[in-house]
């Protein structure tokens, strides 16, 4: 699966804090983010609903609506450069260039009165200074290489006369069109059945090894996770809280709430009816959130210094980090 | 009734007209429902599965005669359903209930927990006074919430929460069926595990009969005793719950199984994947044959010209395919 360089960072985030202002008060949705992804690796992040990882990914193209949101803080640095500190231009010349993101719902961020050849060719013209002859046999070529049938044809159509799962493809064409340094997924997958699923993340990580293209996946999916990232980290209430490579982290988590999210995912192989283990309680209220470990209130392993300070990021093996104050050696592991 | 079957589906047809034009004429039919046959057996759950327009909301749907212009019979210990009047499926309602994906739009939002609790009682005429106060204060107890809780709005509780009351809300009138239809779907991942749970201890603690409609098929194989998969509006394979991962036999089951990933890479690696082409057709103009043939990676010929039958592959087995090339 790794075609990656290593030590050739593509993207570095480091300390990014995103904050809403509402009504309720001020919402952290990303509090003090780090992570980094190398050249033509895909790395996962995962977590529930609120726990930030949208947001973030919003942060990188500066996507964030004020008001409400702002981004109050931290570095993006985007192939040597702080994405944080550019103008405008400079990030309009980034996004949809070099790099991209597809969204969970194609049907509001495909526009529904251009036709997909217009829609696609918008990019090439813009950013590869293609004429609309040129533009349209790449257009053509891009549809073929998602898997969209009879393209020549169905260039000329509408968004509402794709299906659902065809119209993800046209997005992940769209994305792909002027050869993204970067590619970020945000929940691709949620919207559209399993085996439509199954189809387009093929196609992504095809297209990922073929070209050198990084990717980012958003999902709260611990499957999808498993299969198609390199590497993972775990997000909750807006900061990471382990990151690892995927083999190790599926086989050795060291966060207890990461081992009770695989605990209490259900699996195809596992033994019915008895294996699902729960974490207590409820997500937390980003308006509210409790002081300390954000998690320590759900925690088995609660002491007081997790309700007093937040745990500093730590090495606990090869690239694998956590943040939580209990001994890896204290820890129950599930058989 | 025949080897303890609660619920017996024969031959069940639900189609929704498409109409077109300035008279509303009826020009096709979505064939939601096309010829489905199976039987819940009294305290199992029975898992239903499928991607979206297979036709899985609209059986459970049938089943529990919530549609009008449905074909086939529908029997519930025996009695069937379809041949009642309104007054006696009125009654027949208490035993069968219904839970719904949505936790946000299943609850009035005008109405307090405690009162879409309490509805089935009052509508049924149940309980009244000081017992109805103590039966929806049960009702709580019994999904893990506190009875206090009872003067809340809907908006007031998290998602899971909600399930929970829409639960309750399902077993006030004591049914001995319900149909979850996508139950946990729109939960989070951690929340899902203690719905999960709180369902099944439920059905073992009150003798409960599911059908579990999920299109997750992880969810559905963990909770599940026996499994149905659905393909455009008909079942292509039914068989013990353990067995539908062990030895699946139709086509689609096994390209469906190969598409759900297990969260665990090394486990994952080693698995076949079988990568389908094209979308699920509408259920307006299915394939000729087998609904399955355009995508089939097996089909032959005789797959396009005749549909295949369901059949049980030994006699007792309850391992029912349709499929021709299944023996």
């Amino acid at each position: 699966m790794t075609t990656t360089v290593k030590d050739e960072k593509v993207l570095e985030i480091k300390n990014l804090r995103t904050y809403f202002y509402t009504q309720e008060g001020e919402l952290k949705a990303v509090d003090g983010l780090t992570y980094y992804v190398n050249k033509g690796e895909s790395v996962g992040l995962v977590g529930e609903s609120a726990c930030g990882k949208s947001v973030s990914a919003l942060s990188i193209l500066r996507l964030i609506p004020y008001p409400p949101g702002i981004i109050v803080g931290g570095e993006i640095i985007f192939q040597g450069k702080d994405l944080l500190k550019s103008t405008e231009d400079e990030m309009r010349d980034i996004r949809g260039n070099r790099i991209a993101m597809i969204f969970q719902e194609p049907t509001t961020s495909l526009n529904p009165v251009l036709t997909v050849r217009t829609q696609i060719s918008e990019a090439l013209e813009l950013h590869r200074g293609m004429d609309k002859v040129e533009a349209l046999q790449e257009v053509v070529r891009l549809l073929k290489l998602v898997g969209i049938p009879d393209p020549e044809r169905r260039v000329g159509e509408y968004p509402f006369q794709f299906s659902g799962g065809m119209q993800q493809r046209i997005m992940i064409a769209m994305a792909l069109s002027c050869n993204p340094a970067l590619l970020i997924c945000d929940e691709p997958t949620t919207s559209v059945d399993v085996t439509v699923q199954a189809q387009l993340l093929e196609i992504i990580d095809d297209l990922r090894r073929r070209f050198g293209t990084s990717v980012i996946i958003i999902t709260h999916n611990l499957g999808i996770v498993a299969r198609y990232v390199d590497r993972v980290n775990v997000m909750y209430a807006g900061r990471m809280i382990e990151t690892a490579p995927t083999e190790e982290l599926y086989a050795n988590p060291l966060h207890p709430y990461t081992m009770g999210l695989l605990a209490s995912v259900p699996r195809l192989d596992s033994e019915r009816k008895k294996s699902l283990r729960v974490i207590k309680g409820l997500p937390p209220n980003l308006a509210r959130l409790p002081t300390g470990c954000a998690f320590h209130p759900r925690c088995d392993y609660v002491m007081q210094k997790c309700r007093d300070e937040y745990p500093p990021l730590e090495k606990v093996g090869e690239n694998h980090y956590r943040a939580c104050f209990e001994e890896v050696a204290k820890l129950k592991r599930p058989q | 009734m025949k080897d303890n079957r609660l619920i017996e589906i024969d031959k069940l047809y639900m189609y929704f007209p498409v109409t077109a034009g300035v008279l509303q004429r009826r020009v096709a039919d979505v064939k939601a429902v096309d010829g489905v046959s199976f039987y819940i057996k009294k305290g199992e759950t029975l898992g239903l599965v499928g991607e979206s327009g297979c036709g899985k909301t609209t059986t459970g749907r049938c089943i529990l005669q919530l549609y009008e212009g449905m074909k086939g019979n529908v029997f519930f210990e025996g009695v069937d359903l379809t041949k009642l009047k309104k007054e006696q499926m009125r009654r027949m309602r208490r035993n069968m209930q219904l839970i719904f994906q949505d936790p946000f739009a299943s609850l009035d939002p005008r109405m307090t927990a405690g009162e879409i609790i309490g509805e089935p009682l009052k509508v049924h005429g149940l309980a009244k006074g000081k017992e109805y106060k103590d039966q929806v204060a049960e009702l709580f107890r019994m999904v893990e919430l506190e009875p206090y809780m009872a003067d809340r709005y809907p908006h007031e509780f998290s998602g899971g929460q909600r399930q929970r009351i829409g639960i309750a809300r399902a077993l006030a009138v004591r049914p001995k069926f319900i149909v979850c239809d996508e139950p946990v779907s729109a939960l989070d991942v951690s929340i899902q595990a203690q719905v999960i749970i709180l369902l099944e201890k439920l059905r073992a603690e009150l003798g409960l009969t599911y059908l579990f409609i999920a299109h997750d098929l992880s969810v559905v194989r963990n909770i599940s005793d026996r499994v149905a998969v659905m393909y455009l509006g008909k079942i292509v394979e039914i068989t013990q719950a353990d067995e539908i991962y062990a030895n699946p036999l139709h086509p689609y089951t096994i390209a469906l199984l190969s598409a759900v990933p297990i969260p665990d890479p090394k486990v994952d690696r080693t698995r076949k994947r079988i990568i389908l082409r094209g979308d699920v057709p509408s259920p307006i103009n299915p394939p000729a044959g087998c609904r399955f043939n355009p995508r089939c990676y097996m089909a032959t010929d005789a797959c396009k010209e005749k549909e295949p039958e369901l059949r049980e592959l030994t006699p007792g087995s309850e391992h029912w395919v349709s499929c021709h090339l299944v023996k």
